[in-house]
């Protein structure tokens, strides 16, 4: 976006072209969706394809989405990516209240999203039980283009989001 | 606790377990949970560690957090049906888990393949073996600090699952087989691309070895690590390359071949000491006895049917269905109430990248199982977590666990 | 093999019943009292490797549970299988004395079907939580589960079945086989 500025005092005709005005919302929004730090919740086979989509072929590092952190604390979109047990249930949900806002979620694969083929005792049917989600992917598993597509759409969505800082205000 | 780690001698970790337990039980203790998200836990695994300062003192391992209810399923499911959950066991290699389970419920029918089904399932489990040890290999070498391994072996994987999609239209559910033979024949081209991926394979593998044989990280990290002798590894059930990494050479495929196992000519690559490298090393062998056996498979690949003729029972083939009244009527009764399996009861154990991959069928007769059991061999190798890892330091777990390999949607099932 | 567990002792055989053979596969069975002993004999004739233990649930027969190992001989490339059977509350003795890697498969025998296992150093459940009320594989139970609740470990609720898996049930007839939906009263989460 802007290049650097130099000679600061007095109107500079360098300056000129290299000034973008903008709102906040949309400098913050713009920084935010470009550099999200996925934290993979790769429960089940689904994570092999998160895998895929991270590696050689899919590369997801183009949507600077690369920084997989296993680490609930230093990312701030978490893409459950799996069967969501009841026994995994209650520590899924730890690691989102874990992570810190702004944060996003995924639900990757039917599994995550409605609790897919298994109709059993020991399934969640669906994280958004427990979890608000901003994108579903469907799928079984889903393709790693599957995975690319719905970073874009979170990309929009983040994109579009108002009142970043009123939302900051009000949250002090 | 300095004279804990000083006086410690590699050799058979049981042992020295043992011999060091009344060392280790002083001081306070520390403990550590690690898991079941965690990135060295290759998924839902979790670990309660006790610790004296950097040894471990005593381990429990949880395991559970992918239990989905596979065996219940199974009960409410006609034979068929099931196929597409034996995917989701160990997703690493869904071929294998597919034909392993049609195996063991044709064994319940008394069907035998005709030879083209054979030879078109030996080739389905070992790509699926290649593209699992593959992974895991990737994995393991990550853990202990190599990540450029996991790009150049997913590079692999992707031409594996290039042929799998060519072959079943997925990448890895494939759902391929069914009771009595396959979904459909191989697909024109198939055959020359398993034999151009395995011509190049080879070299691939020598670069993989030498990224890694003289790494001298990743050598320091898993020499001596982690010894599992034999008679310890056959105590707790330990198969596959864990098993064979501490000296038994155990193998479904030449113990109890099935497939027309016998008729190939490969080897069972075994360990020496029993450690993290040998089960790196074994693994390592075995795929190229499997780009081997891929080899051979495909020149003699013969023709005629591919699935067995047993109009009660099997799928008739489509545009019979679609033409013919009788076949509408059997497909329509197959799809519907499964194909009728006899009463009885039968184990059958297939040799999966993993390990044995068994299933215990107890049939009342009738579409359905009565109950169906997996034997899965990531359970089983973990079984022994709690006793291999005291006596190891912290960050050995990591390389315990990586050569190990395990998967846990078979391990919970 | 028989003969081999003759010389240890004669009644052990005598206890021993030797089922139908079928598809080639050997299964003995053996009342669960005699069990550990015919199993250390076993192992030592050379059965070295257990392969797999099961329990089953028969509602409706008594007793009601069978448990089945599955044990093989490496050295000659012999499959064999033991069941021996249990009441409901009967316990089985345990044979992780025989082979360490029998503790896991009585747990998630315990875990899964509820036959408890005498003499187990840490009968614990091992795939559900510790505390989880129910044993899902036997056959009163329902595949949807049941509604379960234990603050800050875990809670269970009824899975929605209504036009989901297909599902049929083991009957003699076809017309009693054929998959339904369910009835309404199921159908709420
Ligand atoms: S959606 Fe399918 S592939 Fe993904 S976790 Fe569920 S069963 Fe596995």
């Amino acid at each position: 976006m802007a290049g650097t500025i130099t000679g600061a005092m007095g109107y500079n005709s360098k300056v000129e072209g290299n000034i973008v005005l903008t709102t906040l919302d949309a400098a913050v929004n713009w920084m935010r969706k470009n550099s999200l730090w996925p934290m993979p919740m790769g429960l089940a086979c689904c994570a092999i394809e998160l895998m895929a989509s991270a590696s050689s072929r899919f590369d997801i590092a183009r949507f600077g989405a690369e920084v997989m952190r296993f680490s609930p604390r230093q990312s701030d979109l978490m893409i459950v990516a799996g069967t969501v047990t009841y026994k995994m249930a209650l520590a899924t949900k730890r690691i989102w209240d874990q992570m810190a806002e702004p944060k996003w979620c995924i639900a990757m694969g039917a599994c995550a999203s409605t609790g897919g083929m298994y109709r059993s005792y020991a399934v969640l049917q669906g994280i958004d039980h427990l979890v608000p989600v901003d994108v579903y992917v469907s799928g079984c598993p889903p393709r790693p283009e599957a995975v690319l597509e719905a970073l874009m759409t979170l990309q929009d969505k983040i994109a579009r989001s108002r009142g970043v800082v009123l939302n900051q205000k009000q949250a002090a | 606790m300095s004279t804990a780690t000083t006086t410690m001698e590699f050799g058979d970790t049981l042992a020295r377990t043992a011999e060091m337990a009344p060392q280790l039980d002083v001081g306070e203790k520390l403990v550590l949970n690690i898991g079941p998200s965690h990135p060295s836990t290759h998924g839902v695994l979790r670990l309660v560690l006790e610790l004296d300062g950097e040894v471990i003192t005593k381990a429990d391992t949880d395991v559970g957090y992918l239990h989905r209810g596979d065996e219940k399923i199974a009960e409410n499911m006609t034979w068929n049906q099931f196929v597409p959950y034996t995917d989701r066991l160990d997703y690493l290699a869904p071929l294998a888990n597919n034909v392993a389970y049609t195996c063991a419920v044709e064994k319940l029918m008394g069907y035998d393949l005709p030879p083209r089904a054979k030879v078109t399932r030996v080739i389905c489990c070992e790509l699926a073996r290649i593209s699992a040890h593959l992974l895991g290999l990737g994995a393991f070498a990550m853990d202990v600090g190599a990540m450029t391994m996991f790009l150049y072996t997913f590079t692999e994987r992707e031409k594996i699952y290039n042929l799998i999609e060519l072959l079943t239209g997925a990448r890895f559910t494939t759902s391929f087989t069914r009771v009595g033979g396959q979904t459909r024949d191989l697909p024109p081209g198939f055959l020359d691309g398993v034999k151009e991926f395995s011509e190049q394979f080879m070299g691939k593998l020598d670069e993989f070895g030498k990224m890694l044989n003289r790494n001298r990280i990743f050598v320091d990290r898993t020499k001596d690590i982690g010894v599992i002798s034999s008679t310890a590894a056959l105590d707790f059930g330990l198969t596959g390359p864990n098993l064979r990494g501490s000296g038994n050479d155990y193998d479904v495929r030449k113990y109890f071949p099935y497939l027309g196992y016998e008729t190939y000519d490969f080897e069972v690559p075994v360990g020496q000491t029993g450690d993290c490298y040998d089960r790196f090393a074994v693994r390592m062998e075995e795929m190229r006895q499997s780009v081997k056996i891929l080899l051979q498979a495909v020149a003699k690949m013969p023709g005629g049917p591919w699935m067995v003729s047993d109009p009660k029972s099997i799928l008739p083939p489509k545009d019979k269905v679609l033409t013919k009244m009788e076949e509408l009527i059997h497909q329509f009764i197959v799809v519907t109430q499964g194909p009728d399996a006899p009463p009885g009861e039968v184990y059958f154990g297939a040799e999966n990248p993993k390990g044995e991959l068994g299933f215990y069928l107890n049939s009342r007769g009738g579409g359905v199982p009565h109950r169906l059991k997996i034997r899965a061999p990531s359970f089983c190798n973990l079984g022994i977590l709690n006793t291999l890892l005291p006596g190891h330091t912290v960050s050995d777990v990591p390389a315990i666990l990586g050569s190990i390999d395990f998967v846990m949607g078979e391990c919970d099932r | 093999m028989s003969e081999a567990a003759a010389d240890s002792s004669a009644d052990l055989v005598a206890a021993v019943k030797i089922l139908p053979e079928f598809r080639g596969e050997t299964s003995w069975e053996v009342p669960k009292e005699r069990l550990v002993e015919l199993m250390t004999a076993l192992k030592k004739e050379g059965m070295t490797y257990l392969v797999d233990i099961t329990a089953v649930d028969n509602q409706g027969e008594d007793p009601r549970f069978e448990v089945v190992y599955e044990l093989c001989d490496l050295s000659s490339r012999k499959h064999l299988r033991v069941k021996t059977r249990a009441a409901e509350g009967e316990p089985v003795p345990s044979v992780c004395s025989v082979w360490k890697g029998a503790d896991w498969h009585e747990r998630e025998a315990w875990d899964m079907v509820g036959v408890k296992f005498s003499g187990h150093p840490d009968l614990r459940r091992i795939l559900m939580w510790d505390g989880y009320p129910h044993h899902p594989l036997r056959k009163d139970f329902p595949l949807e589960g049941l509604p379960t609740e234990m603050p800050d470990i875990a809670f269970t609720a009824k899975a929605p079945l209504e036009g989901g898996p297909f599902v049929t049930s083991p009957a003699p007839f076809s017309h009693e086989r054929e998959p339904r939906a369910h009835p309404a009263e199921e159908r709420s989460l």
